[in-house]
């Protein structure tokens, strides 16, 4: 940060020197301030500088003291819930993710177990689907899933953890199933949506626009082969438009409800929503 | 607004470091995606630990999405007042700036050849870089939108060249944030005292120019009271 000295100064151009006159001319316009002036409004500014420092640090701790709310500090747990509450007014529901063509996808790693640590007899699998009352609406073998029309894409499925992979899923999408119920539910439905594996060890809760999307599909395919019981095997969630986080796999219940419905990460600190 | 940012910046880099490092079996994604090969560890275990970075996914991102609002609104604040009170004018690169930059970089790297060229309250390596650091933290925000909300924002992402792309230009760009303030910090040591009571205050202290002619204040700390020209400058540092 060095300004010219009278030296520079004594080499400088014509065309310096006009520019030099420019930038004074500037400066001119800029407020002056006499000595007594400047020596208190300095002492003003270094008062209120250390004052907002020391303001800024307390609040700084006073946020990291505050109790929690679902592992969430409570004040960013608000801030989770502004940042749903904006996004939910402001969403398109049919909004597409990208898809890209089948041969840029390749087999995604096996990322969580929660939920799917033993292996389960997939003939004997059975999808509960539970109404906003608690009743039973019905009960589906995988025959009734693959009834129903097949979708297949591809797409960027994305962690939270911040990685991402092109996979091809092939299923069918929420929607036609949830038609199956169209009578039950009526033409609103309800407000969310809640699945859990078999075991109740794992369990999301997901908002009816995201799930209304056409891109949220029941998979039964990865990579254009049957799941494996680790990646969710017969039956599990699949959309590029919600992190991995909400994509459960070996599916076990879907309950329709107008409660919001817990889920494994929102209480383990994460943002409920998680919408991409 | 300066002084507001700098722990605004320093929050998102923090929380998103908490991001950044949370998938641990690729940690070196970005060293790889960039230059081809896994050419460091980043950051180091021994950085990571006393940080808090670790294992801190949800609150990085808790953090990282609240305070990214505050940056934001931020970053408006700085623009509307910048351009509303002509102070643009100071710091917006002019024709000159490119070859002025280069040779007060050139006097700065100790390596000068010629006479350093005229400047007003910045010099053409500030200009530039003062409006690049804006420019920059419009990209780290549109960029994060972008891997926000991927499919929401899907036009932004696709401008950004899809999502992995956003992400890496993402990292750059906080890399870029971290150069800068390394250099920064450097050049305020370097300038000194009052310079660095200036980023405080708003105002440049000035010394009087010997041809004042009757103003007999000398001491080096007392000029301001002498001809409009020569006297003391408001920057926007500490609004």
């Amino acid at each position: 940060m060095s300004k010219p000295s009278a030296s520079d100064a004594a080499n400088w151009s014509e065309a310096d020197i006009e520019r030099a006159e420019r930038y004074a001319a500037l400066d001119a316009e800029s407020p002056v301030l006499s000595h007594g002036q400047y020596r208190s409004q300095s002492r003003r500014s270094f008062l209120t500088g250390g004052a907002m420092a020391v303001a800024g640090f307390a609040g700084w701790q006073w946020l990291r003291g505050r109790p929690e709310d679902n592992r969430a500090i409570d004040v960013l747990r608000r801030g989770h819930e502004f940042n749903e509450s904006l996004w939910r007014k402001i969403s398109r529901e049919q909004a597409q993710a990208p898809t890209f063509d089948r041969s840029e996808s390749s087999m995604m790693r096996v990322n969580g177990r929660h939920g799917i640590g033993e292996e389960i007899d997939l003939d004997a699998w059975e999808l509960t689907v539970l109404g906003p009352d608690g009743s039973t609406l019905g009960t589906h073998t995988m025959d009734d899933i693959l009834a129903l029309p097949k979708v297949e894409m591809t797409i960027e499925h994305k962690c939270v953890e911040g990685w991402s992979h092109i996979v091809t899923w092939g299923g069918t999408r929420f929607s036609d199933f949830m038609a199956l119920y169209a009578d039950e539910l009526g033409e609103d439905t309800t407000e969310f949506v809640s699945m859990e594996t078999p075991d109740g060890d794992y369990f999301v809760g997901l908002d009816m626009p995201s799930m209304r999307n056409s891109q949220m599909l029941l998979a039964y395919e990865l990579q254009g082969e049957p799941l494996t019981q680790e990646h969710g095997a017969p039956l599990r969630l699949a959309t590029p438009n919600k992190y991995g986080i909400k994509t459960i796999k070996r599916i076990g219940t879907i309950e329709f409800t107008n409660e919001q419905p817990t889920d494994f990460w929102f209480e383990r600190g994460y943002d409920w929503y998680a919408q991409l | 607004m300066h002084w507001i940012n700098f722990p605004l910046l320093t929050i998102m880099i923090w929380s998103g470091l908490r991001i950044y490092w949370a998938d641990l079996r690729d940690p070196f994604g970005f060293g790889v995606g960039l230059v081809g090969w896994h050419w460091f560890d980043f950051l180091p275990d021994f950085i990571n630990g006393p940080l808090g970075l670790e294992r801190k996914l949800a609150r990085g991102m808790a953090f990282h999405f609240t305070f990214g609002w505050l940056f934001t609104l931020n970053g408006i604040a700085y623009g509307i007042y910048t351009w509303r009170s002509g102070e643009w004018r100071h710091l917006l690169p002019d024709r000159y700036s490119v070859k002025d930059a280069v040779a007060v970089t050139k006097h700065d790297m100790f390596i000068r050849n010629k006479p350093l060229p005229p400047q007003g309250r910045y010099n053409g390596a500030q200009r530039l870089s003062y409006t690049l650091i804006i420019v920059l933290g419009a990209i780290a925000t549109l960029t994060g939108l972008a891997i926000y909300r991927p499919t929401q924002l899907n036009i932004l992402t696709t401008i950004f060249g899809g999502y992995e792309s956003a992400r890496t230009i993402h990292f750059i760009v906080t890399i870029a944030f971290l150069v800068f303030f390394v250099i920064h910090i450097l050049q305020v040591i370097r300038a000194g005292w009052p310079n660095f009571a200036s980023m405080v205050t708003g105002y440049e202290l000035q010394k009087p120019k010997a041809d004042t002619g009757t103003d007999t204040e000398t001491e080096t700390d007392t000029a301001n009271d002498d001809a409009p020209g020569n006297a003391g400058d408001e920057v926007p540092s500490n609004v």
